[in-house]
């Protein structure tokens, strides 16, 4: 959320050095000991788990529960309190990742094709022009979302689904191994999910590491072979079947209202 | 016809240099506001423009009625403003639009207080609503330069900014200096601000910024397009504007701000995506 405003003080804030890069052993995300506590409360505590490459994880959890300070912290914005966090075999400029629909400006005017293209961006820097090959590589991705007759339209002309789809294309151009999708599925129709779901195994075929936050468990348990299940100091990992059972709901649902709770209590004591 | 369009500005040489002004500022203001509409950011405008005040009130004690003094201090002072309602936000409760009203109306205050007590009311009234009619040599070197400076940093640094624009996350996880585009655009928003502030005062620099960027969002849809069409209605205000004040023998500020709010005000009714057609888009 914060990073959405343009905030004056914002412009001071660099990515914190707190992801370790190792370059030997298979690619993976170590977690070790994660805690990141803001000044009142702590979000996520002694948190330890592994995300190899490729593999496809989702991150299911309540609101508040730490799922996006997770993500905020594998992408270097938010700075843990204690811990670690260890890429291997990749580095931080090697993720790709989609923020929450509603943080952008549908209206903003750019067609298609300029909003898809930024995802070239380290590739073509601030000045080359975009080469023949790059042209092409954009209206594959173009195909491959379904959207093969848009490059000219205005982003204020899609829809929402059509929207996300867009900033599907702009993820698959980043080509990036490993890639963060932050409740990707929101607010966007079925037929859309369903074909996004398809691009995002494509992925995991490719070798990549695809890690998303999603609110819809049976889709989940439809599609994502292994769940990270987070609310605040009550976490599980591992594959979704196990996870996702209907006792380690119930705690965590537990968890969740005893920190609601707290809350409710805050301004008065 | 000539005699009302071209004379006063061939007849007159500080009206001439005043449309110089005019144009050279508007060719700045008019990108410079567009990327601030965009990314809304009108609010930070205003508090920014006002923040001027007092810098360039200190300016004025020390260099007198001249635009480089002035527009030195009040660039200095509305930085400080700017990175302090900053700070403030981040580590009060306040909201930053809340901290940059606060901070405006105190610059206000400080500002109109140091000129009335040192100066005459007519120097208040010349900064807070401008002087256009009077610039002379230095100033419109100095408005030029700011223009010419805007024109080129938008041009170097054009694509990395819009992407800043449209999704500041991106650009931060992708690795760009994302910060450095935003710091560099807010550079840009003080220097235009500056050089408007003598021709329009503090009070409606923002003025040739605001209104012609909002009047283009109504009548085009890419932001090369938008650039070219708030500069046009920019030039358009400043022209009517200048020759309005010499005909009615209005002041010239309000005159300028007024032709680019009839603009606004036509293209709300006319233009493609302004508030008629798009109805009639829906029937």
């Amino acid at each position: 959320m914060e990073h959405a405003s343009p905030s004056f003080w914002n412009i001071f804030q660099k990515k914190h050095k707190v992801i370790h890069c190792e370059a030997g052993g298979p690619p993976e995300i170590e977690i070790r000991d994660l805690t990141v506590a803001y000044p009142r409360n702590t979000v996520i505590s002694e948190l330890t788990c592994h995300f190899n490459v490729p593999s496809l994880w989702a991150i299911v959890g309540p609101n508040g529960g730490g799922k996006s300070t997770l993500l905020r912290t594998l992408l270097g914005l938010q700075k843990p309190t204690t811990g670690k966090v260890i890429f291997r075999g990749f580095c931080p400029c090697d993720v790709a990742y989609l923020a929450q629909q509603n943080q952008l400006d549908r209206r903003f005017p750019l067609t298609v094709g300029d909003t898809i293209a930024m995802g070239l961006f380290r590739e073509v820097g601030i000045f080359r022009r975009y080469t023949k090959e790059q042209r092409g590589k954009m209206q594959a991705a173009l195909e491959q979302v379904g959207l093969a007759s848009f490059a000219k339209t205005p982003l204020q002309a899609l829809s929402g689904g059509q929207f996300q789809r867009v900033l599907f294309a702009r993820l698959i151009l980043q080509d990036a191994p490993v890639i963060f999708l932050d409740e990707p599925f929101t607010g966007v129709d079925t037929r859309t999910i369903a074909d996004l779901i398809k691009l995002v195994h494509v992925w995991v075929q490719e070798k990549r590491l695809v890690i998303a936050v999603l609110h819809d468990t049976a889709l989940v348990n439809e599609h994502f072979p292994n769940t990270l299940l987070l609310a605040r100091q009550f976490y599980r990992e591992g594959a979704t079947e196990k996870v996702l059972t209907k006792t380690n709901i119930e705690s965590m649902i537990e968890t969740s209202q005893a920190w609601e709770a707290m809350i409710g209590e805050g301004p008065h004591g | 016809m000539v005699d009302f369009f071209i004379s006063p500005f061939a007849d007159y040489i500080f009206l001439r240099r005043a449309l110089m002004a005019c144009m050279a500022l508007a060719l700045g203001c008019g990108p410079v506001g567009v990327l601030l509409v965009l990314r809304r950011m009108s609010l930070m405008g205003d508090a920014l423009s006002h923040a001027i005040l007092p810098g360039a009130a200190i300016g004025f004690l020390i260099g007198g009625l001249s635009l480089p003094a002035m527009g030195l201090g009040g660039f200095i002072v509305g930085f400080i403003v700017a990175s302090l309602s900053g700070v403030i936000s981040r580590f009060t409760i306040l909201n930053e639009d809340a901290s940059f009203a606060g901070f405006y109306l105190i610059s206000l205050a400080l500002g109109v207080l140091i000129i009335s007590t040192q100066g005459s009311q007519v120097d208040l009234m010349h900064i807070l609503f401008g002087t256009i009619l009077a610039v002379d040599n230095t100033s419109l070197f100095m408005v030029t330069g700011i223009t010419t400076f805007t024109l080129c940093i938008l041009a170097i640094i054009y694509r990395p900014l819009l992407i800043e624009c449209f999704d500041p996350g991106f650009l931060r996880v992708i690795g760009g200096w994302g910060g450095m585009y935003h710091f560099l655009f807010l550079v840009l928003v003080a220097l235009n601000l500056v050089a408007a502030f003598q021709a329009l005062g503090t009070l409606m620099a923002l003025g040739m910024m605001m209104l012609p960027a909002v009047s283009s969002r109504l009548w085009a849809r890419h932001v090369w397009s938008l650039f070219l069409f708030s500069s046009f209605f920019a030039v358009l205000s400043g022209y009517f504007g200048l020759l309005l004040s010499y005909h009615l023998e209005w002041p010239s500020g309000p005159s300028i701000i007024l032709m680019a709010g009839l603009i606004y005000a036509i293209s709300l009714f006319i233009a493609p995506f302004g508030a008629l057609k798009r109805q009639q888009g829906r029937d």
